[in-house]
């Protein structure tokens, strides 16, 4: 009595899939920052390594095991052991966590969009303080594109514990992302894939962990994609493939963001100067338009020796412009998508346009990693016959939408932010190096690697190539278990957690302890995840006692 | 006797207006930033307009309705061009209060400025703020107009969705009797529910781990 399981239309609709969940803002705002903190070109060895050792192999047995046991994460990791249905949990825990905050990110693009039909834009220009003497005071001490992020379209608090109310604005702009992800999941397989896309030690550590992330390896969503795949599929060349795509956008995604940088800097160095040749101008009342910034070396010299006293009230002011300083600054985050990119559009000419066009690329990457999580949490659920007995598909992607949006309203808060903060850095990290540890040693030592092979070569009609053997058996766990290791040691070493809070006085970030009941939280992040592994042995092994204790007396 | 009284004249000239007095203020012109290749030279002439709306200005103010262009007294002229003025009474023996000054000013900067084709930025009386523009609201914010475009497009599209679903089950579950008879006839190893033509090489079961069978079963009595 089984019904007969969805698949893809062309194997080429599969790849695509793969590729949108794949290729997400990690690609945009994570890839360039490591490149531009650990020597630029030279972060691409580390990287390509990394990708090799461990983010080809640990891809292709995601998707080997998905379409070999052509059933979602849960249902997969119950077939190779029943006693690891508990990594199947795990994944769909750390799925339902990451598409809880995901989201709020593609309702800011959202916000953003909206905001861009507008002359001049909104984040381009300080609004009037109360009297209309002046800026608010806020946006001068700050940027504009900084004051129309924290408060415009976050509306932030000044630390974590004050929580303020759900701001309307950013609560609808999430309620769209949501019905959005909804209306291209409602109907399974057939519509995900049809959203098309556009791709020191510490170096290493984070090529390692850069490649791991990047690829989304361990949330299941690979493992839900590749069990509608036909049996005969060749998903080896789908994985090489896909991995390829996604550190190729990586790389083209610097190449856009160096430009963006470059222009930001060299903007930013030439207000700096017309500012200082203002300034100089105004105190010495010289001819307007004789300081130009060729002579503006000479002409210093020759004022701070004509009129050394005048010349030394004016010179605490006069900043010492550097193209260098301004390249220096390195962002990562919402940080440079929501600011750093902005001030430069804001600059340049039809910025409305650009402006639309960028968000438009976030949206379209948000919203294709949000359709691969979904499909990793809803997958297991509609796998599940008791579910789908009481409730059409329909409904039940319905349901599990309602239920992140509501929780996602704690995102749209005062607070929010940090919290989002929060849920970034831990939800995922540590628990999905551990999932994808379990899952890589279940697959070889459990199963048994033999018999993988033997059933992939079955199904394929290809035979498994010796590199595949060695990095799914030796060198990729190896490396996954020194990367958790050393996130480990680090957050232990450093003791108590910190985060950036803004300060509305100042203009700028400082930073802050985390009170106690977020750690704790934060814990728990962490703990209910990786604790689903052996909890569902523990469970598994239970149950079998009590039904061989029933079962004895029978026999 | 003349020349003593041109003397006296000079020196409270000079008296009422230098840096810094009492009731004195300080303009600040960048015509080259402003007019580029269309620039003026500052001379006397533009000097005589200054002190013209100046006075024009203060005539504006209650009271204040006898000022001459007399009065508005300049000084201290640089390159920059920067200078300061005064505006005394009709004695001239005393200048007229700063506040007095000030609010006429502003009151007029749209008219001073368009005179000498500048605007706020560069025609600057230091100690006299502008009032700025404010951008231009329109009565509903643009951004949620377009946010209503978006959701109606998607709320929409969600509906027809679910609707074509419902219907696409409802037109299975009336075609199912028939179809039934044929699967009979059509001896598939497996069964397959839903209507779902048989064609043994196009459904692909779940594959399940024969190594680990329902618990009851492997239990079986020897």
């Amino acid at each position: 009595m089984e019904k007969a399981r969805p698949l893809w239309a062309n194997p080429l609709q599969f790849v695509f899939a793969c590729i949108s969940y794949a290729v997400g803002l990690g690609n945009v705002w994570r890839f360039p920052y490591l490149c531009q903190m650990y020597g630029g070109g030279s972060f691409l060895v580390p990287y390509i390594i990394m990708l090799i050792l461990e983010g080809m192999p640990l891809l292709y047995l995601e998707l080997a095991v998905g379409q070999r046991m052509r059933q979602g994460s849960i249902g997969a990791w119950r077939t190779i052991s029943p006693y690891l249905s508990g990594v199947g949990v795990a994944s769909v825990v750390v799925s339902f966590f990451l598409s809880m905050y995901y989201n709020v990110i593609n309702a800011w693009a959202f916000w953003y969009i909206f905001h861009s039909f507008q002359d001049p834009l909104p984040w381009s220009v300080c609004p009037l303080n109360a009297n209309r003497t002046g800026y608010n005071e806020e946006c001068e001490k700050a940027s504009s594109t900084q004051y129309f992020w924290y408060r415009k379209t976050l509306n932030i608090s000044p630390s974590i514990q004050e929580n303020g109310g759900v701001q309307w604005e950013p609560a609808l702009c999430l309620i769209l992302a949501w019905l959005v992800v909804y209306l291209c999941i409602l109907r399974g397989t057939e519509s995900t894939g049809k959203l098309e896309q556009l791709a020191n030690p510490k170096a290493w550590i984070n090529a390692a962990t850069q490649i791991f992330f990047s690829l989304g390896l361990g949330f299941g969503s690979l493992i839900a994609f590749a069990s509608y795949n036909e049996p005969s599929n060749n998903c080896q060349k789908h994985a090489i493939i896909v991995s390829l795509i996604n550190s190729a956008t990586s790389i083209f995604a610097s190449i856009v963001t160096f430009s963006i940088y470059g222009f930001k800097a060299t903007f930013n160095y030439e207000n700096c100067l017309n500012k200082v040749i203002l300034l100089l101008t105004n105190s010495f009342d010289l001819e307007d338009g004789f300081l130009t910034p060729s002579n503006l070396e000479q002409v210093k010299s020759y004022l701070a020796s004509t009129y050394p006293s005048q010349y030394g009230e004016v010179l605490p002011q006069i900043k010492n412009c550097s193209l260098e300083a301004e390249l220096d600054t390195a962002v990562q985050g919402t940080g440079l998508a929501f600011i750093v990119y902005t001030e430069a559009i804001k600059n340049m000419e039809v910025s409305q346009l650009w402006s639309v066009l960028y968000f438009f690329m976030l949206l379209m990457l948000g919203i294709g990693s949000m359709l691969g999580n979904t499909a990793a949490i809803l997958t297991p659920l509609t796998d599940s016959k008791a579910i789908t007995k009481h409730l059409p598909k329909e409904a039940i992607s319905g349901l599990v939408c309602l239920i992140s949006c509501a929780v996602g309203m704690v995102f749209t808060m005062e607070a929010g932010n940090y919290w989002f903060d929060i849920f970034n850095d831990y939800a995922a990290t540590l628990s999905l190096l551990l999932i994808v540890l379990v899952e890589t040693i279940a697959v070889c030592y459990v199963y048994g690697l033999r018999r993988f092979e033997g059933d992939l070569q079955s199904m394929t009609g290809r035979s498994l190539n010796w590199y595949w053997k060695i990095m799914w058996a030796g060198v990729s766990p190896l490396l996954i278990i020194s990367l958790l290791l050393f996130y480990l040691s680090d957050y232990i070493l450093t003791g108590t957690l910190q985060y950036q809070a803004w300060d509305a006085s100042q203009g700028q970030l400082v930073t802050k302890d985390y009170p106690v009941y977020a750690l704790v939280f934060i814990g728990l992040l962490v703990a209910s995840a990786t604790m689903c592994i052996p909890l569902a042995a523990l469970g598994t092994f239970v149950m079998r006692r009590l039904k061989r204790g029933d079962a004895a007396p029978v026999a | 006797m003349l020349w003593l009284l041109f003397l006296l004249v000079t020196t409270s000239h000079a008296e009422l207006c230098k840096p810094d007095a009492e009731n004195a203020f300080k303009v600040r012109l960048s015509i080259k930033t402003a007019l580029g290749d269309q620039s003026y030279t500052w001379d006397t002439n533009e000097e005589y307009l200054f002190r013209a709306m100046v006075a024009f200005s203060m005539r504006k103010v209650p009271n204040r309705e006898a000022t001459e262009i007399s009065h508005v007294l300049l000084c201290n002229v640089t390159q920059r061009v920067s200078f300061w003025f005064v505006v005394t009474d009709p004695s001239k023996n005393h200048t007229l209060p700063a506040v007095e000054v000030q609010s006429a000013i502003r009151m007029n900067r749209n008219r001073i400025n368009n005179a000498f084709l500048l605007n706020d930025q560069t025609l600057e009386f230091l100690k006299i703020p502008a009032t700025l523009a404010p951008p231009t609201d329109s009565a509903v914010p643009v951004w949620i107009i377009i946010f209503g475009v978006v959701f109606c497009i998607v709320i929409v599209a969600i509906t027809l969705l679910i609707l074509s679903g419902i219907r696409q089950r409802r037109r299975k579950s009336k075609g199912l009797p028939e179809v039934e008879d044929a699967e009979d006839k059509c001896e598939t190893p497996i069964t397959v529910e839903n209507g779902i033509p048989c064609d043994p090489l196009d459904t692909k079961e779940v594959h399940l781990n024969e190594a680990f069978v329902p618990e009851g079963e492997r239990l079986t009595p020897l």
